[in-house]
């Protein structure tokens, strides 16, 4: 993993962030979807995007990782522009992607799965290992799973695959589309958990959720998305589950 | 019934030594499709140039190996420079533009292989000569060589997609084109190369099958069909089904001539193929999922 | 679909059709028979256009129903004497729609590439017969037969001149464009076109999509027939390379070409098609494939609209 970062929230904005984007629009077909998103994510810095569904929490994903080129606005990683580039050299750069369903190759073995990221130009055998080692080594059931096909794992199990493939890729930002969905509750604690293992390696984590909860306790700060826009923009830390931002863009 | 077993017996190993080329042919045609949902219409003409290309390569080296690296290469690279040119740009699209497109290129390829080679068959001469008994026939060792050549190129292939990296660039781009670029595998040269693959192991089976037959411009054409409905009844995408596929028609065509003649023994096929539509419309072996 | 004033297109029909009728009466033989082939095949690239650009199903299966049009023309023309053009007309059309029936039975339960290759197949599956059951259909060297005259019974009867002839195809084909315009712009062609343009969600209004489906597949097959009818009345043979894909094929690029959903495109693509070929055979003789089937693929890339669709951008600017 990259080595960890200054993870003072302070000092990683005053520096240029990380990921940044900026009044990004797109449509699908032509429902225009983002009206103008822009946010920023630090180095090593988890931050959180919620709001009800279908505001557009995911298309900000899939914007960002080039799955849906923007129809303007600019998005910039690590220091250089990469709106408009294939998703495949946003990987090879450095940014994660966990969809929604999770989609693990269902007929790839889990080892399988995992070398689809940890194939890569410039990567020994000694570094491999290593970085196997280490997701073994917190995702246990993957290790005892390794030859099984992926479609044979139940969702947890999958879910667990799906981030270790991302982070195969040894990246600086992993963009994570509503982990817990269509999983158990008591995986909720085992999400949360991994976040904080993420963030511990210096990896940014950029997080879609629709938990209310497990997105304030994990994270630092968080943009409150609605109808393609950013409308409110706040610390973690300030927000309360029960508060009536919340109710309001949440309509819980 | 009257038909000696030798018969049946001889036939059977005819059936199978051309179920494999068939079934070599088919897979590159399936292969294709499973990764980008193109029906390579030219697949058969592709077939074609690859036994003329071994024509030209025996008549200037009399090596039927070299014949046959040489058109494999050559297929390889005309294969590549076809999807660059004419499939990469249809990508997004309807899928149906893509059947057009290789149906047009299926007819320049052909009539350019009529125009510089002429309406004379060629002849690509056997590279094993000599004979065994089989019962009460002198069977040609060539036809045996060819069948297993084919499968050790089927084989090869299927450790290739197995193990090694490509091997599993491939299988997860043909999964889920989209997760395979998220984690970095660079599709677009993925795709390219499994065409030029596909496009080689058609190449290939051009020159294995050259000896058993005449080369001319419209073998992709005669060829074709019966490829399609290997695939179709195989499963389209499906490796594994068009093997069997491909066997088990060519083995129900051979056992046919026993009774009809060979033009007719066609029929065979277009039954399976109707059955097939009928019962298990995706598919007799039904298709690994992709 | 056209938003043309309709007197402008009117007009434009009739000036067309005008031109059409004058041709024989100015144009040497050659280009006379020129003209007419361009009418059959528009006819049967029209037929094709019923199912690629009005319900979204790319067919190969034209072929077998132009030849069986034309063969079952044939049929009607040798085993009765005198030899009946009614007659010839509706035995190719029965032969045609059975094929037509037999093709949408297996067929259209399948999504598109199987459609396609489908009924590819089924070409050929009809090809094959033809050319191997020689005692019925002459095998490889196919049927002559003479032409019927124009005859009503206990009326009168004409014998066909080259002019008299185009003008009985040209009859044919321009009454088929009309028929098939009327067809499409009614309820049943707005379905149709439902079914292109989404076909889940046409099948969850309510509609029984694989009987419009059959329904089309059978109207494209009518009127392949009938251009295969006319094709046989034209040259007084049938041979089975017109049952040949190929020929499926053609009528396909005819209509990419041309601009599919439109009618009048594959009329147009038919004509360009047979003007490039007659010139590029000039050049490249028999070869004219190589560089028309380039300009085709191009056109799939560059021009996906057809010539028509980019006639419109064109005058659009």
């Amino acid at each position: 993993m990259s080595p960890a970062a200054d993870t003072a929230p302070a000092a990683a904005e005053a520096a240029e962030p990380l990921l940044e984007v900026d009044d990004i629009h797109s449509y699908y077909g032509k429902s225009h979807i983002l009206h103008g998103i822009s946010l920023a994510v630090g180095a090593g810095e988890v931050v959180a995007l919620l709001g009800r569904n279908g505001v557009g929490k995911s298309t900000t994903l899939k914007a960002i990782m080039g799955l849906v080129q923007p129809s303007r606005g600019r998005v910039r990683f690590a220091g250089g522009a990469i709106t408009g580039l294939p998703p495949h050299r946003l990987a090879r750069l450095g940014i994660g992607y966990v969809p929604e369903e999770r989609r693990i190759f269902r007929l790839l073995t889990v080892i399988e799965n995992l070398r689809t990221g940890l194939d890569r130009h410039g990567v020994g055998k000694e570094r491999k290992k290593a970085l196997l080692d280490k997701v073994y080594e917190f995702f246990p059931v993957l290790a005892e799973r390794r030859n099984q096909a992926g479609g044979t794992l139940s969702g947890g199990e999958q879910q667990m695959l799906a981030i270790a493939r991302a982070m195969m890729l040894e990246p600086r930002i992993i963009l994570l589309d509503e982990p817990t969905e269509g999983l158990m509750p008591r995986m909720v604690g085992q999400i949360r958990e991994i976040i904080g293992v993420l963030r511990r390696d210096g990896v940014a984590v950029l997080l879609v959720e629709q938990n209310v909860p497990l997105t304030l306790s994990a994270s630092e700060r968080v943009y409150i998305l609605e109808k393609g826009v950013v409308r409110h923009h706040a610390r973690s830390n300030e927000l309360h589950a029960d508060d009536g931002i919340i109710h309001q863009y949440m309509g819980i | 019934m009257g038909v000696p077993l030798q018969q049946v017996l001889i036939q059977t190993v005819n059936g199978i030594v051309t179920g494999m080329i068939l079934a070599l042919v088919a897979s590159g045609l399936t292969l294709i499709f499973g990764i980008m949902d193109v029906v390579n219409f030219a697949h058969g003409e592709l077939f074609m140039l690859g036994a003329y290309v071994g024509v030209l390569t025996m008549a200037a080296t009399g090596n039927f190996w070299l014949a046959l690296i040489a058109a494999t290469i050559a297929i390889a690279l005309l294969g590549a420079v076809i999807y660059l040119t004419t499939l990469r740009p249809l990508l997004g699209r309807d899928p149906l533009t893509t059947i057009l497109a290789t149906f047009g290129i299926s007819l320049v390829l052909q009539n350019y292989a009529l125009w510089q080679f002429g309406p004379v068959a060629r002849k690509i001469a056997e590279p094993i000569t000599g004979h065994f008994t089989l019962f009460y026939l002198q069977y040609p060792w060539y036809r045996v060589v060819i069948a297993l050549i084919s499968a050790a190129i089927i084989g090869g292939l299927w450790l290739f997609l197995k193990f090694g990296t490509w091997g599993i660039w491939i299988r997860a781009t043909t999964q889920d084109r989209v997760m395979a670029q998220a984690m970095g595998i660079p599709v677009p040269s993925v795709l390219t190369t499994v065409f030029a693959i596909g496009a080689a192991m058609a190449g290939a089976s051009g020159v294995l099958f050259g000896p058993l037959t005449a080369v001319d411009s419209s073998m992709g054409v005669d060829w074709i069909l019966k490829v399609f409905i290997v695939v179709v009844v195989g499963g389209m995408g499906s490796l594994a089904g068009s093997i069997a596929a491909a066997l088990m028609i060519s083995l129900l065509e051979a056992y046919a001539s026993l009774w009809v003649s060979p033009a007719q023994a066609v029929i065979v096929s277009f039954v399976v193929l109707i059955l097939t539509l009928l019962f298990r419309p995706t598919g007799l072996f039904a298709a690994t999922g992709r | 679909m056209s938003r043309r004033p309709s007197l402008v297109y009117w007009t434009g029909f009739a000036v067309i059709l005008a031109l059409l009728i004058v041709a024989p009466l100015v144009l040497p033989e050659f280009w006379r028979r020129f003209v007419t082939e361009i009418l059959i095949w528009g006819l049967l690239a029209m037929s094709s256009d019923i199912l690629i650009g009005y319900t979204g199903m790319v067919s190969f299966g034209q072929s077998a129903f132009f030849g069986l049009g034309m063969y079952g023309a044939a049929a009607a023309l040798l085993s009765v004497a005198p030899p009946n053009l009614w007659l010839a007309l509706v035995y190719g059309l029965a032969g045609a729609a059975a094929a037509a029936g037999f093709v949408a039975y297996f067929s259209t339960r399948l999504r598109d590439i199987y459609f396609a290759i489908t009924t590819l197949i089924f070409s050929q599956i009809f090809y094959v017969i033809i050319f191997t059951w020689t005692a019925v259909t002459g095998g490889e060297n196919g049927l002559t037969f003479d032409r019927p005259a124009l005859a009503v019974p206990g009326l009168f009867s004409i014998r066909f001149t080259a002019t008299t002839l185009h003008w009985f195809v040209l009859a044919m084909v321009a009454g088929s464009y009309l028929a098939l315009r009327r067809i499409t712009q009614s309820p049943f062609g707005m379905v149709l076109q439902s079914i292109r343009e989404n076909e889940a969600r046409t099948r969850a209004i309510g509609y029984p999509v694989e009987r419009y489906k059959i329904v089309a597949v059978m109207l494209s097959g009518l009127f392949a027939g009938l251009a295969g009818v006319l094709y046989a009345l034209q040259n007084e043979f049938a041979a089975p390379d017109f049952v040949f894909f190929l020929v499926s094929g053609e009528a396909v690029i005819f209509n990419v070409i041309g601009g599919v959903g439109t009618l009048v495109g594959p009329i147009v693509g038919a004509a360009f098609f047979l003007l490039l070929r007659e010139g590029l055979s000039r050049f490249f003789t028999e070869f004219y494939l190589i560089p028309l089937g380039a300009i085709f693929v191009a056109m799939v890339i560059f021009m996906p609209q057809g010539l028509l669709g980019f006639m419109r951008r064109w005058l659009n600017q």
